[in-house]
Formats: structure tokens, C-alpha cells, sequence
């Protein structure tokens, strides 16, 4: 009988936890980037873009963790699924974060330029995105395959506002173009949002993956 | 894919101890099988009783058939030299005989009737060459097995076994007293043995039987628990004692 690898299931646990960490950090970014859109909070848009560093160096950490594991300790079965679910987990965290930051650089470049309309939907966009990051790393924490799948089909929510944004600026720019500078930045905004709830789909599927040890594509995005 | 060796409804007994439990196992034609489990599962038994290993043990019962190329091996009439003619075996401790490394070699051929000087030196030139060994004894072929290193030795062995040219090749841990480097040796030549034969191992290994098997059987208390590709057992295993055993979550 093989002795129980507490050890070893004592770094998968902290490396579980690491990559929770680093969830909420890239959460934390995707929320106070729209709050510094939406009060046009520039010190809050630079903050924003420079903690994005430490979620990068956080990223790789993470990384160098899980190649240490396999190295050391040949994970095997759920183990290595678990590992190789987080390897690809922390590039998807790693993105969102990147177009939070994408985010918080159109919150600078707006500066304080009049407002082209009180922001509505892009922050039902960004809330609905955090809602389904957390929940999709709780999923993956619970090993929760049926959770993961219902969050997947969340994703049109995102979607059908993203549609709802662009249509309205469209709107705008098409009755005064003096408009298209500011609507076309909104909608880079809608865009980086809607890729984030992508990036919370592969996530979702690498729970599924986890769980069933089955690699599938879950409903494809519209976009 | 022809099953080259065949197990039905296959049970074992030592005495009153029940060592197998209705194996059914398809052993694919050239390809590596792995057997894996914890001591006592019943993986070396199940090894043994391909090439009828058991056979003298005392009180000992086979229920269920053996087939070798869809023959049964326990058919009455059948010859026990024949079979292990057929299937060879190498052992965990590397055992030359305290011969010459040229007897070792063509010592099963001479059993078999082998006498011709000729046929016995390329016999041995081919078998050595086969198991990896020629190079590094080809100029000393009469220096004692015994004083092979090793890796060597087990190497010697698996010459000695090729040599009376069997079609299956069963390896019980044939790599537990090696070092690293003599271990990824005799890894690399089971694989390119696995063009002609068909190969059995048994190992503690769970990282050799995923490095040089095709398929894999996890046992557990004698039974057959789980048998599919190596790359699938050991990413996505469909039985929960097997997930436990592979990520050490026992006991």
C-alpha cells in the first residue's frame, strides 16, 4: 500500500490557494478599473495599470510552482489535472487582468473629457464578468463540473450587453460625429469586457476538465 | 490489433488463498503491457501463470483459460517447454548463470538441441545484439557472466531469453535492482524489442509504466480493477481505487 502523499497534497492545496489569490487580484483589477471609467478617477486608472505588473509576476510564480510539482513529484491522475487546470487557469486570470488594464488606459486617455453618456451597461458588462470569475473559481475549487456548465451559459448575458453598448453608441456616432472619438473608446471598453467572460469560460471548461478528465468546448461566443 | 495473449474468467489459488479473481485480459500483439498495484495484488502471479511459472508450487489452482495466439496453454497435451519456449522471462534480480557470457546465451538454444558452432555463434551475436550488449562484450565473450556490471547482467539475461526466440517476453520488475542509467537503458530496449515481441512487466514503477507501456492494468486484491492505454489510466482513471492508488491517496 502506498504511503498517502500528504505532502505533496499539502503543496496542491497551497497552490490551489495561490491561484485563488490571483483571482481575486485580476477580479480586483477588472472591478476598479470600471469604477475609475466611471467616476473618471485617474490616480485609481494608474494604480490599476500598475499592479497589473504583480499580477504578471504572480502568473509566473504560479507557473514555476506547478512545473516545480511535476518535476518533483509526477502528479498522476486528478493530480495532474489539477496542475495542468491551473497552468492554463492563470494565463486566462493573466489576460482578464490585462484588459482590465486595457481598461483603466482608456480611463486615462478620457481624461476629462465631457462625459459622452452616464455609464450604464459597461458596468452591468464588468459586474456580471467579476460575478462569473468568482463563481467560476469556486467552482473550480469545489470541483463543481454542472456549476462550471451554467456559468458558461452566462456568457450571453455579457454578450447581448456588449450588443445593447455598441448599438447605442453607434447611435451616437451616427447622429453628431463629433461623438466617434469618445463612442469608439467606449466600445474598446465593451470588447475588453466581453473578452474577459471568454477568458471565464475556459476556465469553466478546465473545471470540467478536472472533473470528468474530458477536454471540451462549452457554447462558443458569439464574438 | 491482434490479442496475442488472452486471460478468461482466470482465478488463482495458493492453497486456500485466492491470489486472482476472474481476470479477463486482452494482452495486445507487440506492444507493451504494464501491471501495476500495491505488493500482494496479485500482479506477479498473474505474470507467472502466463508461462505456466506457478505450475510446480504446491497446492496451487488455476480456474479459467490461458490462451496463447488463441490456444489454451493448460490444455491438456500441451508441452511446458514448449510454452516457455515461446513466452520467456526475465526476473527482477539480474541471475546469469555462473557460466561464460557465451554460455548464458547459448544455453537455451543447447536445451533445445542447438549444437551446430555456427548457428550457436550467430544465435548469441544476435541475441546480444538484441539486448543492447553486443558492443560492450563482443570481445570478451568468454569472461563470466558474473562479472558483468549490473545493468549488464539484466541485459545478459534478457540475450539469454531471446535467444531460444520466444514471441512474448515477460518481465517481472526487471528493473528494481538497476540504477537510473541501467534502468533508461533497459527502457529504451524494450522498446525496440517491441517491434518483435510482444512484452509483459510487472512494476513497482508507476513512472517506468508510464515511460514504457502501451497499455496498463491496475490490481488490486486480485482483480483486474482497471485496463486501458497508459496515457489514459494515468490522466483519467475510471475507477476511484485506482485514482487513489496512482496519487497515493491510500491508506
Amino acid at each position: 500500500m502506498p504511503v498517502p502523499r500528504e505532502s505533496f497534497h499539502r503543496h496542491l492545496h497551497e497552490l490551489q490557494d495561490e491561484l485563488l489569490v490571483m483571482g481575486s487580484m485580476a477580479e480586483k483589477a477588472l472591478e476598479r478599473a470600471m469604477e475609475a471609467l466611471k467616476n473618471r478617477d485617474l490616480g485609481l486608472a494608474r494604480q490599476v495599470i500598475a499592479d497589473d505588473v504583480k499580477i504578471n509576476q504572480k502568473r509566473f510564480d504560479i507557473e514555476e510552482k506547478c512545473v516545480e510539482l511535476i518535476v518533483t513529484q509526477q502528479p498522476m491522475a486528478s493530480d495532474l489535472r489539477i496542475i495542468i487546470a491551473v497552468l492554463n487557469i492563470i494565463v486566462d486570470l493573466e489576460r482578464i487582468a490585462d484588459h482590465a488594464e486595457g481598461n483603466a488606459k482608456i480611463a486615462v486617455m478620457i481624461g476629462n473629457e465631457p462625459p459622452l453618456k452616464p455609464l450604464i451597461d459597461l458596468p452591468r458588462m464588468s459586474q456580471k464578468t467579476g460575478d462569473m470569475l468568482r463563481r467560476s473559481l469556486d467552482a473550480f475549487i469545489n470541483r463543481d463540473a454542472e456549476a462550471a456548465k451554467r456559468i458558461c451559459g452566462e456568457d450571453d448575458e455579457v454578450d447581448n450587453l456588449y450588443d445593447q453598448v455598441f448599438r447605442e453608441l453607434l447611435t451616437f456616432m451616427a447622429e453628431d460625429p463629433k461623438t466617434i472619438t469618445r463612442a469608439t473608446r467606449l466600445i474598446w471598453v465593451g470588447h475588453n469586457l466581453e473578452r474577459s467572460a471568454d477568458r471565464v469560460t475556459n476556465i469553466c471548461e478546465r473545471v470540467i476538465y478536472v472533473v470528468t478528465g474530458k477536454m471540451e468546448e462549452i457554447g462558443v461566443s458569439k464574438y | 490489433m491482434d490479442d496475442k495473449i488472452e486471460t478468461r474468467q482466470l482465478s488463482f489459488y495458493y492453497a486456500k488463498r485466492q491470489a486472482l479473481r476472474n481476470v479477463n485480459l486482452k494482452v495486445r500483439e507487440k506492444r507493451i503491457t504494464a501491471f501495476i498495484g500495491p505488493s500482494g495484488c496479485g500482479k506477479s502471479t498473474l505474470l507467472r501463470v502466463l508461462n505456466r511459472m506457478n505450475d510446480a508450487i504446491p497446492g496451487a489452482r488455476l480456474e479459467g483459460e490461458v490462451l496463447l495466439d488463441g490456444h489454451s496453454i493448460y490444455g491438456s497435451g500441451v508441452d511446458v517447454v514448449e510454452v516457455r519456449k515461446r513466452v520467456g522471462m526475465v526476473f527482477q534480480q539480474p541471475n546469469p548463470f555462473p557460466k561464460s557470457i557465451f554460455d548464458n546465451v547459448a544455453f537455451g538454444p543447447r536445451v533445445l538441441g542447438m549444437s551446430h558452432k555456427v548457428s550457436l555463434d550467430e544465435t548469441v551475436e544476435k541475441s546480444l545484439k538484441a539486448a543492447a550488449l553486443w558492443d560492450e562484450v563482443k570481445d570478451c565473450l568468454g569472461k563470466s557472466g558474473l562479472a558483468l556490471s549490473g545493468g549488464q547482467q539484466q541485459r545478459l539475461c534478457i540475450a539469454r531469453a531471446l535467444a531460444t526466440e520466444p514471441e512474448v517476453l515477460l518481465m517481472d520488475e526487471p528493473c528494481s535492482a538497476l540504477d537510473p542509467q541501467s534502468t533508461l537503458r533497459i527502457e529504451e530496449l524494450m522498446d525496440e524489442l517491441k517491434e518483435q515481441y510482444t512484452i509483459v512487466i510487472v512494476t513497482h514503477n508507476l513512472q517506468q509504466a508510464g515511460r514504457v507501456s502501451d497499455w496498463t492494468g491496475f490490481l488490486f486484491l486480485g482483480e483486474l480493477v482497471e485496463y486501458s492505454k497508459t496515457a489514459d489510466l494515468f490522466s483519467r482513471p475510471q475507477d476511484k481505487r485506482t485514482e487513489d492508488y496512482i496519487t497515493g491517496r491510500f491508506g
